[in-house]
């Protein structure tokens, strides 16, 4: 534990070292773009970090925007990891499939997700729906190609042997072909996860509510530390999210590493 | 590859062709039918036929001109900065230890929040663009890099230093080269990143010109819709061509090393 500890702290230390230079050298700059650390800090707090400890200190504008934003984020990267898979195990699974489909998703893959913003205002208007839909369709393709590329390519070992058992087509799905696809999911599902924070500031640009139009608050009103804040509040945000995400992999997965290792 | 009877359905650019085609005729037949509203989402005729126009309007292909300038540009100078940073990572560890922690911290920022803060910093269209491209793209060409530095064989470059070399030539005559592909890698998918910041910037930072000025000013227009379609077509198939232009200059020039690895894309 202590050495835990220990190691931590040694791999860690040029975080106070950055954060001093940072402040140090914007203190000396004196340049309105660059606001020193601390004037971020107290800022981040006045804007949303008001509130009593009991609300972990959150403030009213935290709560009705943070929520918001992390609810719909997260249900539109459900949907996508959901979607993402079905469709790209068909497509790993069929190569006719594949072939039939494979321009238009190299296609929609190669189109920028905030060209889309207008475009789905004019279909689905403002709003949580379309906020997730934007999300769910823009960070699809990670998961989409990985699970193709898991599904295509198992195996055929694995494969020969669920034949000679008799395993039903859907019984080979469930206890071979997705399993084996698993780790490949869970890379891109990461790469989605940490794309589903770009599209959700953009699909809140236009809107009243969330994260996103937080950020875009603080840069019309020429807030700067107000804006740095907004920018590191989402780095933190992807930070967490990518460290839970990991946690929760190297959980699912632990099978996995464990069966490579006795091979 | 399995044999199939009916020869067509094998080659992948009839399939392509039949599957784009359906699709489209699907799109069609639904504004047609009144399934989508035109109001909401134009017909794809006339979305065709208003890209096709676009392609000989001398404005847009200004805009063009200005989104892949700027893309240009960044790209160069993220390969610039990128490539010599991630060569240093890789090749001394203790620095690569102890900079890890704030990599791990500045990647996960969203690149599109960062244009609020550029547009204050930066007064030229041309310095956002090029400042927001280095800091989004930047990422996959410094972790291939320092990636593909771990993968060299260690077996060459200790018979190099045998030989006497010193470690900066180690560097250039082995370690580079056989870095060389991952870092073309990099290269490819911070292209297309870039692509998507430039057109970004363009479409949160009015004034900037390019494609993504262009969607902005078409929502005024009447055909403003169709236009906007149109418009996001070009960009969609621009990127396409654009990471295809990538795909097939590593396949040619690194052909030795996909040989090699067996490389599936």
């Amino acid at each position: 534990m202590i050495r835990k500890v220990a190691a931590a702290v040694l791999r860690l230390w040029i975080v106070p070292v950055v954060l001093v230079v940072w402040e140090l050298g914007t203190r000396a700059l004196a340049g309105p773009y660059f606001p020193p650390p601390t004037k971020i800090a107290a800022q981040m707090g006045e804007l949303w970090f008001s509130g009593p400890p009991t609300r972990l200190w959150l403030n009213d504008t935290a709560l009705t925007n943070f929520p918001y934003s992390i609810a719909n984020l997260l249900t539109g990267w459900v949907l996508s990891g959901v979607g993402g898979v079905v469709v790209g195990v068909a497509l790993g699974r069929s190569s006719l499939l594949f072939r039939f489909l494979d321009p238009i998703i190299q296609f929609g893959r190669a189109l920028p997700p905030v060209t889309l913003l207008p475009l789905f205002i004019a279909l689905f208007s403002t709003g949580a729906r379309m906020h997730i839909l934007l999300i769910a369709f823009g960070i699809v393709w990670p998961v989409l190609f990985n699970a193709a590329d898991g599904a295509r390519h198992v195996d055929p070992l694995h494969l020969d042997t669920a034949r000679v058992f008799r395993l039903s087509r859907v019984q080979r799905l469930v206890k071979v072909i997705l399993p084996s696809a698993l780790p490949k999911v869970f890379a891109g599902l990461r790469l989605s996860l940490s794309l589903a924070l770009i599209l959700m500031v953009i699909a809140e640009t236009f809107s009243t509510i969330g994260i996103g139009y937080q950020l875009r608050v603080a840069e019309r009103g020429y807030d700067l530390p107000g804006t740095w804040g907004a920018v590191i509040l989402l780095g933190v945000l992807g930070y967490v999210f990518n460290q839970i995400f990991v946690l929760l992999e190297r959980r699912a997965l632990a099978w996995q590493s464990s069966a490579q290792r006795r091979t | 590859m399995r044999l199939n009877a009916r020869r067509a359905l094998d080659s992948p650019l009839v399939c392509g062709v039949i599957g784009v085609v359906a699709l489209l005729s699907a799109a069609e037949a639904a504004g047609r039918l009144g399934l989508i509203s035109t109001v909401q989402f134009p017909l794809t005729s006339t979305v065709l036929l208003e890209a096709a126009g676009l392609a000989a309007d001398p404005a847009f292909l200004a805009d063009v001109a200005t989104t892949f300038g700027g893309w240009a540009l960044g790209l160069l100078a993220t390969v610039a900065v990128a490539v010599p940073l991630g060569l240093l990572l890789g090749s001394v560890p203790p620095i690569e230890a102890a900079l890890r922690p704030v990599i791990e911290f500045l990647r996960p920022i969203p690149s599109v929040a960062i244009i609020p803060l550029a547009t204050f910093m930066f007064s030229g269209r041309l310095d956002l663009k090029v400042a927001v491209i280095l800091y989004a793209s930047t990422w996959p060409i410094l972790i291939n890099t320092v990636y593909g530095l771990r993968e060299v064989d260690p077996v060459a470059k200790e018979t190099l230093r045998t030989f006497g070399f010193g470690p900066l030539s180690v560097l250039w005559r082995v370690s580079l080269p056989s870095t060389a592909p991952f870092i073309a890698t990099g290269v490819r998918v911070a292209a297309a990143i870039a692509l998507i910041l430039a057109i970004s910037t363009e479409l949160l930072s009015s004034g900037a010109g390019g494609i993504g000025n262009f969607i902005v000013l078409a929502e005024s227009s009447p055909e403003g819709l169709r236009m906007q379609v149109a418009a996001i077509v070009w960009a969609g198939l621009l990127g396409l061509v654009t990471n295809g232009v990538f795909v097939w200059g590593e396949r040619r020039i690194f052909r030795w090393h996909t040989a090699r690895t067996g490389a599936t894309q």
